[in-house]
Parts: structure tokens; C-alpha cells; sequence
């Protein structure tokens, strides 16, 4: 193998794993650090900068950075670090942070940006321009910011004062928002003369579906998006003792435990796939079966039954699930009768779509043939030049912190944009790598390894929360536990870092590693190599840090898989050929070049 | 500062026969200088003990005084451990041999404890071929007494502290083969590919078994004009061979060059194989053995590998004819088998 080139910045994020893994790419171990150390407002800061929506992340975070955590890896029944939650200990433990937000020029750059769509990504493209200078304009058909966070988000997960903080440090920023508004036509907006248009109007379109008895039973049908936006907003106040959901989706799960406050007592969730092959995140179906709502997996929805002009049930076709060679999935009915479930009220939750019908199709936007517009991934513009797509709008639906990370290079490409640059020139990452070293063997982090589980958030009790949607039901981490969480970290943008021309291959680091990432061994090709290290290295998506020769013809090899960064290896280094690096990886966002 | 190592282990660690991970074999964190040669011979006890399958607790460890003889504390943490008095170590080996017979002995021993001070312990317990393995950690120096030169640093070895050594070594692989040890061979700590398989023989060997394992001490003695240093040691290194140690059950996979290759039965059932690289060598003749050795001392090598090894050992046990059971097993009818045996005994004397 050739020598690893440790000056690419993404060799080193690639250890990062939650950084990594993050869409946002937010310096988790960094945060998790000064959380331990009780520094909770640096925390949120560092929060805020990467993902802007820390208190509302630290509930509701897809958290993709989790399956990725080392520390899941480590053993079978290790868990993954509660990143996401340990971010809400950093947001419900910061100090005031007024003093702490960018300052907003007085004298504006000139540039008038329009946002359409007031949801997570217009307001991180908001919050990234508006220190620059840019004249923004958000338009939105709610009445209040936060997109889908407000309308979709149930409040017993995202109480309304966290939403509201965090979407008032963005519109506070001097930023012109037009609520209750419905946008209909984009060359209005383009009329209007603005210098560039960014598009996060998000994937609004619930799916339904078109099942006998539909007409007759109406009015007792909803569909999952609007019915918990109507609930959201309160036109909704009490549902039908009997709920049937159809769908096996985060929506669901947010559509029967709503239900489940609002006067439903036998609610079902009903979903086609095997209970495994379930679209919701394992925490929310954990949430749901906790608070009494059964799943019935395997179930494919036949028809509405509806006797009197009145709805009486569903019937469903019950299916198992077979995998052919190629593992592709299909539901093959078990010719079993059909199965009657009895319903008041019928929420479908299969799915949304995006649609822009106000979008007019001569404006030189591409829309491809599932009639979504064509974006550049990296980018974000559209093939108008002026004009920029962000979070759901722009690939269909997925979270939070992907349309955060949306709007964040969307900024960029505006601002380059807007200064006549090329939107393909994107600015590097902001990267440090300093030692840790503070004397012979110490280190300026906690090296030690802890081997607590994970800790479990407390949550309010059943009998309260089920009566109030507005009551929250995680208690959050306080702040011993957090501190304890904090420590499970291992650190892993802390770095061993080798430097061949000291290493004088006395063993001693391969000798002290815990889990045996490190040989001295001669150098073969990676998949020859992976088999004949010290331990096996399987797991393919991580890296071997492969030195220049060394004085036996040999090469060291670092398996990155399950190093601890424990730094025991430069501890025992006499020469200190390794040493711990801290390695910082800061997107750059718009302005910083 | 470390005074733990994590707990965590590669998920992927292989077990034994017996179902342990090596990380079943190791000891506390140690405490010596970074770098230490000790530490490598103690990763490369773990590993051959692993391999062996050798329950943990079949295993004793004893040791005099010094750095090298501090380091069992650093392996076999569930085995049965004995931190003696300087150059003792022989004696208290051979007590507990002669008690439990089904222990493996593992004497750990420095090139002080065993050239100078347990000189006399070292010649005697060789020449009685008490079934054990001795390994000196042979540093050249006092490691522990901060660096003084020791009785087998070589005429003219500088250490850190500037002096050329004036008197002539001790080799410890030549005091054996006189003194009649039946297993004598030489590793190099920073060479865990030839000492795992020695020290996986002399285990499997019965009767005495010595390995010298040249180990630097980074501290006071791996400066340049040391002879005993890293750089030093890969540069004169010279193996008389290589030696694979086959398990009883394991086949036999290598292809080695006929003519130079020798399969030996070890007592166990296990083999080794030997594959020579100097021709010269007869490792089953001590005579030849002496020679190669003394040929490689003049010429200012260090000879490695397996160097002698008399097939036909015959270990204290068997030449006292002693019990065939740990002493603590036997039963009072064992050691009082009454009144009838000892009028026999008494009769066969008449
Ligand atoms: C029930 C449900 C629960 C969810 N839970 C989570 C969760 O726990 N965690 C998570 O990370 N993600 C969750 N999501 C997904 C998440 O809400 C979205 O991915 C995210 O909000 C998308 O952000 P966005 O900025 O692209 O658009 P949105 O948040 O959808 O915002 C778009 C805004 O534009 C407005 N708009 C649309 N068209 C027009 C128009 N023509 N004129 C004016 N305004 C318009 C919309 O009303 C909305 O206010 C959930 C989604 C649903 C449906
Ligand atoms: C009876 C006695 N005499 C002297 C000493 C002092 N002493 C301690 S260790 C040591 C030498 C150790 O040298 P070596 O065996 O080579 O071990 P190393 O530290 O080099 O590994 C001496 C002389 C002692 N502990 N006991
Ligand atoms: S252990 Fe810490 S730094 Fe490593 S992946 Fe998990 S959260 Fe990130
Ligand atoms: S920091 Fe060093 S010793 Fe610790 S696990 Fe990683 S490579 Fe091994
Ligand atoms: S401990 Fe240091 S000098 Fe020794 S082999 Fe490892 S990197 Fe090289
Ligand atoms: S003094 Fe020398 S022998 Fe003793 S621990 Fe340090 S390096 Fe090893
Ligand atoms: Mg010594």
C-alpha cells in the first residue's frame, strides 16, 4: 500500500466517526469534551455554529452519527455514546448566548436574497448570509417559522419555547419574514428582482391511498402530515376512540402516540412490512409500543368497511416477506381470510412527496422525470443560476440536520454566487491538528477509558403525558448523568499521529495496545495486508494508516477500526514516534474562504 | 499517566483450545521505561502461553530481582507468580518442581540476576536439567540499579554513561551447553516471529531450557557503541535457522528444503521444524553447537535460533525417580502404606 497521506483532511475526519457520519459534520467529541467539563454554553456554541438547531437536534436528531459511533463496535453489547442527547444537555444547561451570536451589519452588502419556505434549511441559509450582509426576505404559508418542525414535530418531543428560541436567533438577525403567506408563482418572486432565490419549501405532499370505500368514509380519513399540522395548529383538539395508522414511517409513530392524546384508546399502528423492515427509527417504535399502541406488522390494507355511511373498519390482507437471492424483498400473501380491524378514524402515514406546481416550467429550471428539479448535490443550484434548492425540495424527504447541512453549502454557493464567483470552487475545510502532549505521559484530555453502559434518559410518567400533548416526555440527562455519558466518548478526533524517522521498532506500542491496532509488518496490498495484521482488520469501511519504510524494510500498520485513542501507544513510545493530535474539522461556511 | 489499560479487546481476537483470548494471558500495565525490551518478551510469553492453550493457572512464573525479573508482574495475571530474592530464582524452582511436577515452570531472570549474583543457582539448575524454562532478559546492564555494566556486557560495549566495559563477557548459551542444560537457544526481543516459537519449544521441551533473549534497556543502555542496543543487535543478528513449532494436532503445511530441514518429536507429541540456514550447525550435537558459537563470538555476530537440543532429554524427575504425583495429592495411604510394606522395604534391606 502506499504511504496514507495524513495531510488530506478527510483521512483524519474519516476517524471521526459521528463527525463523519453527521450530515452537518458537527465536531462531536469536541462538544461532548467541554459538556464533561461543564462548559455547556462553549458546548452549544460549537453546537449552533455546525447545526443551528441544537436544543431542537438534542430531541429530535435522526442522529445518523450514532449507528456510527466506535464505541458500538467495541463489543457486542456496546452501545453507541448518546450524542444526540447529551447535545440537549448542552442547550438545557447554556447560559444566555446573546452576547455570543454573529453581529449583524447595519449597512447591508447590497444583495437581496428571497427564501422560500421558512423550514430548517431557509433558516440556516438565513442565519449564514444575513452576518454578511445579505437583505433576506423569507416567505412562508404558516404563520410562524420552522417549517415542518413546527407543523410536523409533535410538541410532546419538541416543546414549543426550544423551536421558538432557536428559530428567533435566525429571524432576529434582521431577516424580513412574510408569514401566512402562500407562495404561487416563482416568477412573482423573480419580479421582484432578487439577486438569488433559495427553494426549501420542503416535500409538503402526503401520500394517501386510493382503497375501496375511500369516498363513503371520508370524513374519517386523514391524511398523517395534515392531520398532525392541523393538530399542530390547533384546529384539531380530540380524535375517535378507535385509530387505525397505516404506515410503518417516523409519521406513523408521530400520528398514533398524538392520537393517543387526544382521546384515542384503542389505537393501532398497521403496517405492510416485517416489524425489522420499518421505516421509523428503533427509538420511536420503542416510544410508541411503551405507550400502549400495538404494531401489526405484516398487514397489507385491503379496504375501507363502511356500513350505514359509516366507517366500521379495515380489512387487511395478511402477507409474509421473502427475499430472493438478491435479498429484494416481496410480500407474498399467506392466502390466510382477512383480517377485520375495527376504526373510528383512519390516519395514513405512508409517505410525502415534494410538488411544485407554483413553480412555472419555463423559468430555465430543469425537472427531471419524476418531475423533481435537477440539483447539483454539491451546489445546490438548479440549472437557473439564480436560483437554489435545500433540504427536502431539493432530493425528497430526509431530516433536520440534512436540510441544515443543505442550507449551509447553499449559503456558500450564494454567496459565491452573488460576488460572481464560481459555485464549483468550494472552500476547503478549516482544519487543525495540534499535539496533546502537556508532559512525559500526560495529555490534555481524559484518556482513560470508561466502561459504563449507556445511560438512559428519564422520561416524564406515562400517566401524565399521555393526558397533555404539550407535556414532554424526555426528562433529558441531568447533568451528573450527562457527565457520565460524556465520558464514554473516546475521543476519537484526539489522533495518533506517527512519525517514521523516530521510530525505532522496539514494539512497545504494538506490545501496550489494547485492542491490537498497530504491526510492524512488510508492506502487500491492502487486502493482503487486512488478513496479516497483528489482529484482522474486517471491517472495510475504515482505514489503514500506512507509514514510509522503515530501517527492517518494514511498514507500520494502523488498523483505525477500534483504536480507543486511549494514546497508551505514544505513553510507551520511547521516542515519541506517536503522539496525540487533536484533529479539528470545521466546515467552511458561507464567507469564510 | 496510564495505571490501566482499557478493558476493551479487537472484537475479533482468536481463542484457543481452551476458548481464551490472549487478552486471557496478560498481566497488569506495566511499569517499566518505555520501550523496554522486557515488555516485548513479556507480549511474546502471552502470545506462545495463548497458542499453547496451556490453562492459566497450569502455569508458575519465578523471578529474582531486577527490571527483567519484575516484568512476570506484566503477563500471565491468573497464573501462579513468585517474586524471589536476587539470583534465588533457581532454588525456588526447583522446589516447587520437585513438589507439583504438573506445573509448567517459567523462571524470568536478568542478565544480573543470573551472570553475577545467581551464577552458582544458574550453573547448578542447569546441570540437574530441572524441567523448566529459563529466560534471561539480558540487557547487558543492571536496568534496575540504574545501568551499572553487568557480567554479560561485551569487552568494549559502551553504555550511556561513556565507559568501554574492560572485562570479557559471560555468554550465558555457552555457560549452559557446559553445564549440561538440554535446550539452549538465543531470541532478541524486537523478534517476536523467531521467539514465540522458541519459547513454544522450550515449553514443550523436557528438561532444562534456556533462552537468552537479548532485550535493550532503552534507558542506560541503547546508545551508540552499545552492543546490546536495537540498532545494534539488527545489524549483527545472525539465525542459525528458522524454527516452527507445531502443534500435536495441527498438520504440517510448510514446504521446507530437504537437506536442511529436521522435524522433531517433542516429548508432548508436539514437533518442531527446523530449517537451517547455517549448515554447520548440528543443533542436536553439543560439540557442533559449541563451535558455530564460538566461530560467530569471534567474528563479532550474535548468534540466533534455536542452538542446541538434545532429543533424549532426560529431566531431574526422571533420573531421581521421583513420585509420578504432586506431592500434594498423595493421601496418608500413600505416604503411610502401613505396617506390611514397611516390613518388605525392611526385609529387601536384610
Ligand atoms: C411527522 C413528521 C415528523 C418528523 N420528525 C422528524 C424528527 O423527529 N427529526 C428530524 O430530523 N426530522 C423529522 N421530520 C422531517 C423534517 O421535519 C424535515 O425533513 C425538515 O423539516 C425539512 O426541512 P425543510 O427546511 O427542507 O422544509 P420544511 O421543514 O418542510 O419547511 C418548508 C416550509 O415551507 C412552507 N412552504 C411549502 N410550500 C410553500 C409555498 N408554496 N409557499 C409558502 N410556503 C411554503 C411549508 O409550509 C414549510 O413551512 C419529520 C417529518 C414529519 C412529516
Ligand atoms: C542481594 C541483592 N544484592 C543487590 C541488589 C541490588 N540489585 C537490584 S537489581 C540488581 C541487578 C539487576 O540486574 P538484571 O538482573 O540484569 O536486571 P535488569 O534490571 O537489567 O533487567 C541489583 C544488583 C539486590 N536487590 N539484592
Ligand atoms: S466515541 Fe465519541 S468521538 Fe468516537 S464516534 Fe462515538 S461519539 Fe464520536
Ligand atoms: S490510541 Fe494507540 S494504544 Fe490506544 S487503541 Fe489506539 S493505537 Fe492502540
Ligand atoms: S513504541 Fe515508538 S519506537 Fe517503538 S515501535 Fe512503536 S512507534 Fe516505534
Ligand atoms: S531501566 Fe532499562 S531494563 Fe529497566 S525498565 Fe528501564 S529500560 Fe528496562
Ligand atoms: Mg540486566
Amino acid at each position: 500500500m502506499k504511504p496514507t497521506d495524513i495531510k488530506d483532511p478527510e483521512y483524519f475526519h474519516k476517524v471521526v466517526d459521528c463527525q463523519h457520519a453527521c450530515p452537518a459534520h458537527t465536531p462531536v467529541p469536541e462538544y461532548i469534551r467541554l459538556i464533561a467539563a461543564e462548559r455547556y454554553t462553549d458546548a452549544y456554541m460549537i453546537n449552533w455554529q455546525s447545526n443551528v438547531f441544537p436544543g431542537i437536534l438534542g430531541r429530535t436528531c435522526d442522529r445518523p452519527c450514532e449507528p456510527a459511533c466506535r464505541r458500538g463496535r467495541l463489543d457486542a453489547d456496546e452501545e453507541p455514546v448518546a450524542i444526540c442527547r447529551l447535545k440537549r444537555v448542552a442547550a438545557d444547561k447554556k447560559d444566555d448566548i446573546s452576547e455570543r451570536l454573529p453581529s449583524i451589519p447595519k449597512k447591508k452588502n447590497g444583495k437581496r436574497i428571497a427564501l422560500v419556505g421558512a423550514g430548517p434549511a431557509s433558516l440556516t441559509v438565513a442565519r449564514d448570509l444575513a452576518p454578511l450582509g445579505y437583505i433576506i426576505d423569507i416567505y412562508d404559508n404558516q404563520f410562524a417559522g420552522g417549517g415542518m418542525m413546527r407543523s410536523q414535530i409533535p410538541s410532546f418531543r419538541l416543546p414549543i419555547d426550544v423551536l421558538d428560541e432557536e428559530v428567533n436567533y435566525i429571524l432576529d438577525m434582521g431577516i424580513n419574514a412574510t408569514f401566512d403567506i402562500e407562495v404561487d408563482s416563482l416568477r412573482e418572486v423573480l419580479d421582484k428582482g432578487y439577486d438569488a432565490v433559495f427553494i426549501g419549501t420542503g416535500a409538503p405532499r402526503g401520500k394517501g391511498l386510493n382503497l375501496p370505500g375511500l369516498e363513503d368514509a371520508a370524513g374519517h380519513v386523514h391524511l398523517g402530515i395534515d392531520w398532525l399540522s392541523s393538530v399542530a395548529f390547533e384546529h384539531t383538539e380530540k380524535i375517535e376512540p378507535r385509530v387505525l395508522v397505516l404506515g410503518g414511517g417516523n409519521t406513523a409513530m408521530d400520528c398514533c402516540r398524538t392520537s393517543k392524546r387526544l382521546g384515542g384508546d384503542d389505537v393501532r399502528v398497521v403496517v405492510r412490512s416485517p416489524f425489522e423492515d420499518m421505516k421509523a427509527s428503533p427509538w420511536e417504535k420503542e416510544d410508541a409500543m411503551h405507550e400502549g399502541i400495538p404494531i401489526y406488522n405484516n398487514h397489507v390494507p385491503k379496504e375501507l368497511v363502511v356500513e350505514d355511511g359509516k366507517l366500521k373498519g379495515m380489512h387487511f390482507e395478511k402477507v409474509e416477506a421473502q427475499y430472493d437471492e438478491s435479498g429484494k424483498r416481496s410480500l407474498v400473501p399467506t392466502d390466510e381470510p382477512l383480517v377485520f380491524m375495527e376504526a373510528d378514524t383512519v390516519l395514513m402515514a405512508i409517505g410525502q412527496e415534494n410538488s411544485f406546481p407554483w413553480i412555472e416550467r419555463d423559468l430555465g429550471i430543469e425537472f427531471d422525470k419524476w418531475d423533481m428539479p435537477v440539483v447539483n448535490d454539491q451546489t445546490f443550484q438548479s440549472t437557473n443560476q439564480k436560483i437554489f434548492f435545500g433540504g427536502d425540495a431539493a432530493f425528497g424527504p430526509e431530516n433536520v440536520i440534512t436540510a441544515v447541512a443543505h442550507g449551509h453549502q447553499a449559503a456558500v454557493s450564494i454567496d459565491l454566487y452573488c460576488r460572481g464567483e464560481s459555485v464549483a470552487d468550494r472552500p476547503a475545510p478549516g482544519v487543525t491538528l495540534a499535539s496533546q502532549k502537556m508532559g512525559v505521559h500526560e495529555w490534555s484530555y481524559d484518556n482513560s477509558v470508561e466502561i459504563d453502559k449507556r445511560y438512559v434518559v428519564p422520561l416524564a410518567p406515562l400517566k401524565e403525558t399521555l393526558a397533555d400533548r404539550k407535556i414532554e416526555v424526555e426528562l433529558g440527562f441531568d447533568a451528573t448523568t450527562g457527565y457520565k455519558e460524556a465520558e464514554r466518548c473516546l475521543n476519537c478526533d484526539i489522533q495518533t499521529v506517527f512519525e517514521e524517522v523516530r521510530c525505532i521498532e522496539c514494539d512497545a506500542c504494538v506490545d501496550i495496545c489494547p485492542t491490537d491496532c498497530i504491526s510492524f509488518i512488510a508492506n502487500q496490498e491492502e487486502e493482503h495486508l487486512r488478513v496479516a495484521l497483528t489482529a484482522p482488520a474486517s471491517n472495510l469501511a475504515q482505514d489503514l494508516y500506512v507509514s514510509e519504510e522503515l530501517p527492517t524494510k518494514r511498514v507500520m500498520v494502523k488498523d483505525e477500526n477500534v483504536c480507543l485513542h486511549c494514546g497508551l501507544c505514544a505513553e510507551r513510545c520511547p521516542t515519541s514516534a506517536w503522539d496525540m493530535q487533536k484533529f479539528l474539522y470545521n466546515v467552511s461556511k458561507a464567507g469564510q474562504l | 499517566m496510564s495505571y490501566q489499560i482499557p478493558k476493551f479487546r479487537h472484537p475479533q481476537l482468536p481463542v484457543n483450545d481452551l476458548g481464551y483470548t490472549k487478552a486471557d494471558y496478560e498481566g497488569s500495565i506495566s511499569t517499566l521505561c518505555a520501550g523496554c525490551g522486557h515488555d516485548s518478551i513479556a507480549g511474546s510469553i502471552v502470545k506462545a502461553c495463548h497458542e499453547l492453550s496451556i490453562e492459566p493457572h497450569k502455569i508458575a512464573k519465578l523471578s529474582g530481582i531486577g527490571c527483567s525479573s519484575k516484568s512476570p508482574t506484566y503477563f500471565l495475571g491468573k497464573s501462579h507468580g513468585f517474586n524471589s530474592v536476587h539470583g534465588r530464582m533457581p532454588s525456588v524452582v526447583t522446589g516447587a518442581a520437585m513438589a507439583n511436577r504438573n506445573l509448567t515452570y517459567l523462571g524470568v531472570s536478568g542478565d544480573g540476576d543470573t551472570a553475577s549474583i545467581g551464577m552458582g543457582q544458574f550453573a547448578h539448575v542447569a546441570r540437574r536439567n530441572l524441567n523448566m524454562v529459563y529466560i534471561v532478559m539480558n540487557n547487558g546492564c543492571y536496568g534496575l540499579t540504574k545501568g551499572q555494566d553487568s557480567a554479560t556486557a561485551d569487552e568494549g560495549s559502551v553504555s550511556k554513561k561513556g565507559d568501554a566495559n574492560i572485562y570479557s563477557a559471560i555468554d550465558l548459551c555457552a555457560t549452559a551447553l557446559q553445564m549440561g542444560a538440554t535446550f539452549v537457544a538465543r531470541g532478541f526481543s524486537g523478534d517476536k516471529e523467531q521467539l514465540v516459537p522458541l519459547i513454544k519449544a522450550a515449553v514443550s521441551h523436557r528438561g532444562f531450557a534456556l533462552i537468552d533473549v537479548v532485550s535493550p534497556c532503552v534507558t542506560f543502555n541503547n546508545n551508540p557503541g552499545s552492543t546490546k542496543s536495537y540498532e545494534f543487535v539488527r545489524d549483527h543478528a545472525e539465525a542459525t535457522g528458522t524454527v516452527d513449532f507445531v502443534p500435536m494436532r495441527k498438520e504440517i503445511t510448510t514446504d521446507y528444503m530437504p537437506g536442511f530441514s529436521h522435524e522433531v518429536t517433542m516429548h508432548d507429541g508436539s514437533s518442531i521444524h527446523l530449517y537451517k540456514m547455517d549448515e554447520n550447525l548440528d543443533p542436536f550435537d553439543r560439540t557442533s553447537a559449541l563451535i558455530s558459537m564460538e566461530k560467530h563470538r569471534a567474528s563479532g555476530d550474535i548468534l540466533t535460533g534455536l542452538i542446541y537440543m538434545d532429543k533424549d532429554s532426560r529431566d531431574l524427575h526422571d533420573v531421581m525417580e521421583t513420585s509420578r504425583r504432586p506431592l500434594n495429592t498423595l493421601a496418608e495411604e500413600d505416604l503411610c502404606p502401613g505396617n506390611q510394606m514397611l516390613k518388605n522395604i525392611n526385609a529387601s534391606l536384610r
